[in-house]
């Protein structure tokens, strides 16, 4: 693993000389970065495939925990599989953000990221955007499975792909910012809950609506419209905020 | 008096509505000197531990 | 126009001092203010022809409703301010908040529960304002546990600055939100806190409530504070005649 270092910091220092020589301004130097880090995030989240299908698994189980507990009856899942489908994937998502930075604040790339003079603004947008990649997406596309086990009707499966899959971007970037804070404190699972949880309700609130809207068959668009605005108001602030508590960790 | 405690049949609401209230400043009031209390005794304790080293 | 009046809020031994004189300033008269808002709405306000006697509770919920906000946002501006003009008083400030104000939202959750018991028949309800406050308790808990995960002060300060910043961007999101969610689900009757037109035997004690409770507030932020900003001054030279009185 002490490669995964290396190759960053030298395709970073690659991006100026390149960027340099097309005449472009900074803006291309952070656009560059950002890229970098993003296909640098994918590229070693491949390699581990099996931590990826974690949260989705777990997803699954959670979802899975629900006819046992409460009862097998499709008609009453029906009634609960918002609910259901949406505490998961917070739960899920929750879990996933663990490895949003450990890994890379722990072989130093997250300082070198820091040092290295591109905006770390951007370069955190980039790592958010990867762990949606990752994770909000896969979680997008597990969601109709989990709900037809809960006797979801088939018409409600693409707006519930589609409510996760924009739901699931603001809960990446909210928790990028609890992520960011939590850094280097030692067992932080619950606390990063605790901070998480309250801050993503909105994105519950307005995420189970919109899938009991598709469910019932009904027009889900105003609830899907606020979420995407959770998610643009999540992309304007999280990633700065994200910047400024690595900062402050790294100190 | 006892017309006043009984609060027109909702004294086992309001009573407690208003001691939870006030224990609540009490336990502020406490609290806060408690807090002041312990920094000073920090405070002295470092001058102390300084003296004697310089 | 002198700044120096501002920059001397900065300066740990001057608000050390200053604080110390003014807490009783705050106190007494909070004090006062209290006392006389009980005797005016335990005694003197006339029963509500609705609620009868219980509405009496409002003299307590009220101004705990008022305190968990008020409290938070001052939290807030503060820690704000610390983190971009780096003022350690200003995290000191933050600091000492939020003790204060988790203790006043989480009396302010019990009375409404109480509140609720004998006006809708149940302890609990999940209407906007209660549910509401009950996400601000968890704000605060998540401001204190932070605060206390990290050893160090300083980034404890930062960081925690950082996160009341966040939680008040979306405190009026969740509000919204809560109060959307609350409006699709056949809201029971919503409790309503103050008729619109209160008569002033009523009012004038509810005033003075939340008006003491607030310098009460202060009186508790300043006693608080002395601490905050001593443990922030490892080295410095004032503290010793400081701490010797």
């Amino acid at each position: 693993m002490s490669a995964s270092g290396a190759p960053a910091a030298d395709a970073l220092a690659g991006a100026p000389a390149r960027a340099f020589s097309a005449g472009s301004p900074a803006a291309a130097h952070a656009l560059d970065a950002a890229r970098l880090a993003l296909l640098r995030d994918l590229r070693l989240a491949f390699r581990k495939r099996g931590q990826l299908v974690q949260p989705l698994a777990f997803f699954v189980l959670v979802t899975m925990l629900f006819p046992l507990a409460v009862s097998p009856e499709l008609a009453r899942l029906r009634e609960l599989a918002p609910g259901v489908l949406w505490v998961a994937a917070l739960l899920a998502s929750l879990l996933a953000l663990e490895f949003l930075f450990r890994d890379d604040a722990y072989d130093g790339t997250l300082e070198q990221y820091a040092l290295s003079g591109r905006s770390l603004t951007g370069l955190m947008f980039a790592k958010t955007a990867a762990h949606w990649l990752l994770t909000g997406l896969p979680l997008a596309l597990m969601a109709p499975l989990a709900g037809l086990s809960l006797g979801v009707p088939p018409p409600a499966i693409p707006g519930i792909i589609v409510a996760v899959a924009v739901g699931s971007v603001a809960l990446s970037l909210i928790g990028s910012v609890g992520a960011a804070l939590t850094l280097g404190i030692k067992r932080s699972g619950a606390l990063l809950s605790l901070l998480t949880l309250p801050l993503s309700l909105p994105v519950l609130i307005f995420g189970a609506r919109a899938t009991q809207l598709a469910i019932n068959g009904a027009p889900l668009l105003a609830p899907l419209e606020l979420l995407g605005a959770l998610a643009v108001l999540g992309v304007t602030l999280a990633p700065l905020a994200a910047a400024a508590a690595v900062r402050i960790s790294l100190e | 008096m006892s017309d006043f405690l009984a609060m027109g049949g909702y004294a086992a609401f309001v009573w407690p509505a208003y001691a939870v209230t006030f224990a609540v400043v009490a336990l502020n009031v406490v609290w806060a000197r408690r807090a002041l209390a312990r920094a000073l005794a920090e405070a002295r304790r470092r001058l102390a531990t300084r003296g004697e080293q310089s | 126009m002198t700044w120096t009046w501002f920059h001397r809020l900065g300066s740990p031994p001057y608000i050390y001092a200053l604080a110390a004189r003014l807490t009783p300033w705050f106190a007494w008269p909070a004090a006062l203010l209290i006392l006389a808002g009980l005797w005016g709405g335990l005694v003197l306000a006339p029963p509500d022809y609705q609620q009868g006697e219980g509405f009496r509770i409002i003299y307590v919920h009220a101004p705990s409703g008022w305190m968990s906000m008020m409290v938070y946002t001052t939290m807030a501006i503060s820690a704000a301010i610390g983190l971009v003009w780096r003022i350690k008083v200003a995290h000191a400030v933050a600091a000492s908040c939020a003790p204060i104000g988790a203790s006043f939202t989480f009396a302010g959750l019990v009375t409404g529960a109480l509140w609720g018991q004998p006006m809708w028949g149940t302890y609990w309800e999940w209407d906007p304002r209660l549910t509401s406050e009950l996400i601000l308790l968890f704000l605060y808990l998540g401001y204190m546990g932070l605060r206390a995960a990290i050893e160090d002060t300083q980034r404890a300060d930062r960081a925690s600055a950082v996160l009341a910043v966040v939680g008040v961007v979306n405190v009026p999101i969740i509000h919204y939100s809560v109060t959307w969610w609350n409006s699709l689900h056949q809201a029971p009757s919503v409790m309503r806190l103050a008729r619109p037109n209160m008569p002033p035997a009523m009012l004038t004690p509810l005033l003075l409530m939340l008006l003491g409770f607030t310098l009460f507030f202060a009186a508790v932020l300043l006693v608080r504070l002395r601490g905050e900003v001593l443990n922030r001054e490892r080295t410095a030279s004032w503290i010793r005649e400081a701490v010797s009185t």
